[in-house]
């Protein structure tokens, strides 16, 4: 496994807030190979956000990682301090955010913000061959050249998406991590960013990371799904045996719970309950007071996060179902 | 107009009174936001400041009428007799000395602070009254009375203070209660309704707004239920601040001799400088006292008021 | 159709909105958010308005609640005091209309006054309204709290909105709106923001208050896969113009305007096995300001041709079983 350009190991993160500590990440491991695309499904407050920003130690202050490891390209880079933790950004992963608008500078023009992450990070580039790039990137992302002395406000909320990403391109990351980026973008928009981002991830060969609560974007720009739950990560699979054959119960619920617009018109499944309270999550299997199978060992212990069949992982005691 | 429509049943309810319900929910309410407050050290030293001044006021009465007689230590009237030349430095009979007119220090500054209180209390219930209402409706309504209101703001935040208030006290008395009215007026008028107004303007495009409008709810019944009581904790911030305002200018006003309150701890310092004793190192207990008192419960009302910013706009939201 | 059955007959609604201008200036420049709008929606149906931002789906709901006033057009309401055209009241008549109209929010963040109990928030259009005793209301509020799933009420009566859960708040929401049993609920997006697992349950309530309660919604969204769950028709709209209309399942089997088609092949499927068609449509959606007297998809339309550009915007034509169309080309 040397392809690995990402591993988490055993990664356990709280919050510290005024009422305790938030279990937003429990002992989750997990690897992205290069040329990857891994999907990321939960419903919010389930920590997929929290282990983006872990993955980039973008966390806020109160935030606290107990234990594991997160190995970039195989370097620990959950000890390294500031400084450190900044040479690694941008060049070997950077990260496209949910709001454009918050993430651009609205008194620069969209290129003096590329050309300034590329004068931090590639030095060696003479100008003409900085220029050069930031036209480079904006054919990959399928924005107009003509548009790079713009300011972020004059763009339209998918352009502005379109400028992030080419910003998150820009020195090259060997990984990327997608935070939702076309939420808040409509359908038609959505579905043209969609069909780029995952072009432009296989044609560079690169590693990402695609976190969302829309299962069908998930299904469309993933190789391999893996599905959290209150800060566990309970299934991981490739994204054709998650949809087609899931053995975790919240997977099921999740899968029969979401509408399609094609198909038969089948009656959505309703999960009994609300999500827990990451301040207090209930014992054992975080799953079990609204699991359909769930026994007794559900609520007294934690099921072993293990393979269930060939790279068909699963945390849970009745897998499938059964008991 | 009967309740059986949509088919549900009435069943009677079996919990307590609502009055009850409310004054619990009330008092829950307080408690959780005293324990946000209470997480704040200035917050804490500055309601300690105030409290202090407190019973300081309300210990004056007391000794007038205990151990103070009132022929020598009436903070207006009194006069030692017994004390050849005024001003006498501090001594056991006159704890922070006589001022150049023969009375107690102590008296007259606890005699004042009362008056403080009254004069800052005051001008900011009249201020947040005023700059609520005004934020309120102007945000509301919008449009032709938004201009007038806010153009009004605009000539009351140019208008010179000082130069009002010296052609005021030429042809009126300008006392304590006119000068609370006065800065209340100006305060409620100019930056404080603009402040509110602009909260208020965020609440009004709020989902329920529209929702109690789609219910039938009339203006008053939105304004009043509504956008009036999401601007409150705001409007009590503001009012910290204007405390302190106040308690600043009166001290500043009556240095310069421009009102006719009688005693106050500017009157005390004017006193101290009509009298030529003002940069005298000999007599501090003129001037230290007064100062003190004055420096001591603005930073008070303004640290309270930094504290209660931490319960009304919490930095770290607890989800 | 009966015309008895019909419960909201809105025609020709058309709302325009100045851009500049100002308080002593009047704009001759506007954003027809809605124009020349017709739908008629029979009792106890669910109809769905589905379209992208800025389309005017949203202005719509709000001209049918009355929180905007139309600039032109009809929304006549078959209530129990007759056919009312609500377009045009005004003061007590609009106050007491109210009752027979309501509506569910987006946002259960921010759809509920965070100073008021639950209690106040949904007993609010009783005491607005000013319908029964104070006892009453009570009874009234709890039997409700209980219906829409908030058991056992007295646990939920007196807490505020942030204590609850975004799916908890929703369902308060939905009780607040038929707490004076309204003849017609404009929901405007009521799932959009509740995780899935908790959207379902909230979808389902819905759909049994329609059938016990006999509400009649349209049902606001951008998301045509909840529109196929939640209702019986479908209207698609676009730049403030409705391009088609028809029944739930026809519209997604056999969409006819080209836009449809865009809309229903950009919607992405959960099943990765699954291939959509391509995406047909080109550009971005724009601001209907001032619209030129052409076809509103003119400039993005695969199959326009001069007749699109050279005549008005085309009516919605019935294409046989009900299936509405405004299209030259079809």
């Amino acid at each position: 496994m040397t392809d690995n350009v990402l591993e988490v190991k055993n990664l356990t993160m709280h919050y510290m807030t005024r009422k305790g500590p938030v279990s937003a990440v429990d002992n989750i491991s997990f690897s992205v190979a290069r040329g990857e695309s891994l999907g990321l499904v939960g419903e919010s407050g389930c920590g997929k956000t929290s282990i983006a920003l872990s993955l980039l130690k973008l966390l806020p202050d109160n935030a606290d990682i107990k234990q594991g490891q997160i190995l970039i390209n195989s370097k620990n880079i959950v000890p390294l301090n500031y400084a450190e933790i900044c040479k690694f950004r941008w060049k070997q992963i950077s990260m496209i955010f949910q709001a454009a608008m918050n993430a651009l500078n609205p008194v620069y023009t969209v290129e003096e913000q590329i050309l300034e992450a590329m004068q931090e990070h590639l030095p060696h580039l003479s100008e003409a061959e900085m220029n050069q790039r930031v036209d480079e990137l904006f054919g990959l992302v399928g924005l107009d050249p003509k548009f790079k002395n713009q300011y972020p406000h004059q763009y339209s909320g998918g352009m502005r998406q379109r400028a992030v990403i080419a910003m998150a391109l820009s020195c090259e990351p060997d990984i990327i991590v997608a935070d939702e980026p076309t939420t808040a973008l409509d359908v038609i928009v959505q579905d043209a960013l969609l069909k780029r981002i995952r072009k432009i991830q296989e044609k560079l060969n690169m590693a990402m990371i695609y976190i969302s609560h829309n299962v069908a974007v998930i299904a469309e720009v993933s190789d391999r799904v893996g599905v959290m739950y209150a800060g566990n990560l309970v299934e991981m699979a490739s994204t054709e045996a998650i949809f087609h054959r899931p053995i975790h119960p919240y997977t099921r619920g999740l899968m029969s719970a979401f509408p399609s617009i094609v198909g038969e018109k089948t009656k959505l499944v309703t999960l009994p309950g609300e999500p827990p309270d990451l301040l207090n999550p209930p014992t054992g299997c975080r799953y079990h007071p609204r699991c359909p199978y769930a026994t007794a060992i559900c609520s007294q212990e934690a099921p072993e996060y293990r393979e269930h069949g060939a790279q068909h992982f699963a945390a849970c005691w009745h897998p499938g179902g059964e008991a | 107009m009967t309740m059986q429509t949509n088919g549900i049943t009435v069943s009677t309810a079996t919990h307590a009174p609502l009055w009850r319900i409310r004054l619990r929910l009330a008092w829950r309410s307080f408690k959780s936001s005293w324990a946000t407050f209470a997480e704040s050290p200035v917050g804490l030293i500055g309601l300690g400041v105030i409290i202090f001044f407190g019973l300081f006021a309300l210990a004056h009465p007391i000794l007038m009428h205990t151990v103070w007689d009132s022929a020598t230590y009436d903070p207006q009237m009194g006069y030692d007799m017994e004390i050849a030349f005024h001003p006498a430095a501090p001594s056991v009979r006159h704890l922070l000395g006589t001022d150049p007119l023969g009375r107690d220090v102590l008296s007259q500054l606890m005699y004042s602070t009362r008056y403080e209180f009254v004069l800052g209390i005051l001008s900011a219930v009249v201020t947040v009254v005023i700059a609520t209402t005004i934020g309120a409706v102007a945000a509301y309504y919008g449009g032709l009375i938004d201009a007038f209101l806010m153009r009004l703001a605009d000539l009351v935040i140019m208008v010179p203070f000082l130069p009002i208030l010296i052609v005021l006290s030429s042809f009126t008395e300008v006392g304590m209660f006119e000068l609370a009215l006065l800065i209340g007026l100006l305060s409620g008028f100019g930056g404080n309704t603009i402040v509110i107004k602009s909260q208020a303007l965020s609440v009004k495009v709020k989902p329920f707004i529209e929702a109690a409008r789609i219910a039938g709810g009339s203006d008053f019944h939105i304004i009043f239920t509504h956008l009036i009581p999401n601007l409150l904790p705001i409007a009590l911030l503001y009012m910290m601040f204007v405390v302190t305002s106040a308690i600043f200018s009166e001290a500043v006003l009556s240095y310069f001799g421009l009102t006719t309150i009688k005693m106050s701890w500017g009157i005390m310092i004017n006193t101290a400088q009509t009298q030529g004793y003002l940069l005298r190192f000999d007599t501090w207990y003129l001037l230290i006292p007064a100062s003190l008192a004055i420096t001591l419960l603005c930073a008070a009302f303004y640290l309270v008021g930094r504290a209660l910013d931490e319960v009304v706009n919490p930095r770290l939201r607890s989800r | 159709m009966e015309h008895s059955d019909i419960l909201v007959n809105i025609q020709n609604l058309s709302k325009l909105f100045p851009v500049g201008g100002g308080i002593f200036r009047h704009s001759d420049v506007f954003v027809h958010a809605v124009s020349g709008f017709n739908l008629q929606i029979k009792r106890g149906e669910s109809v769905g308005l589905v379209g992208e931002s800025g389309c005017g789906k949203s202005t719509t709901g709000k001209l049918l609640t009355r929180l905007l006033d139309p600039t032109e057009g009809k929304i006549e309401i078959a209530s129990e005091q007759g056919v009312i055209d609500i377009a045009s009241l005004r003061g007590k008549k609009l106050k007491t209309f109210r009752r027979n109209v309501q509506m569910i929010f987006q946002d259960p963040y921010e759809s509920m006054n965070p100073r008021l109990t639950i209690y106040d928030t949904v007993a609010e259009p009783l005491n607005v309204q000013g319908i029964g005793t104070i006892t009453e209301r009570e009874a009234r509020i709890t039997e409700l709290l209980e219906t829409v799933g908030l058991t056992p009420a007295a646990s939920f009566l007196f807490r505020y909105p942030h204590e609850l859960s975004g799916g908890q708040r929703q369902r308060v929401a939905i009780a607040r709106a038929l707490i004076i049993s309204p003849l017609f609920v404009v929901a405007d997006e009521p799932t959009s923001m509740l995780d899935v697992s908790v959207r379902t349950g909230v979808m389902h309530l819905m759909q049994d208050l329609a059938t016990n309660l006999n509400v009649t919604y349209l049902y606001i969204t951008h998301d045509l896969a909840v529109a196929r769950y939640m209702c019986n028709r479908i209207a698609v709209m676009y730049l403030g113009k409705l391009v088609e209309l028809a029944e739930t399942e026809e519209l997604l089997q056999h969409a006819q305007h080209p836009y449809t088609k865009a809309l229903l092949s950009a919607v992405p499927v959960p099943d990765p096995t699954y291939k959509r068609s391509a995406v047909e449509i080109k550009g971005g959606i724009s601001k209907p300001i001032n619209p030129e007297p052409r076809c509103r998809f003119y400039d993005r339309c695969p199959l326009a041709d001069d007749s699109c550009r050279d005549n008005p915007h085309p009516e919605l034509e019935d294409k046989g079983d009900q299936h509405f169309v405004a299209c030259h080309k079809i």
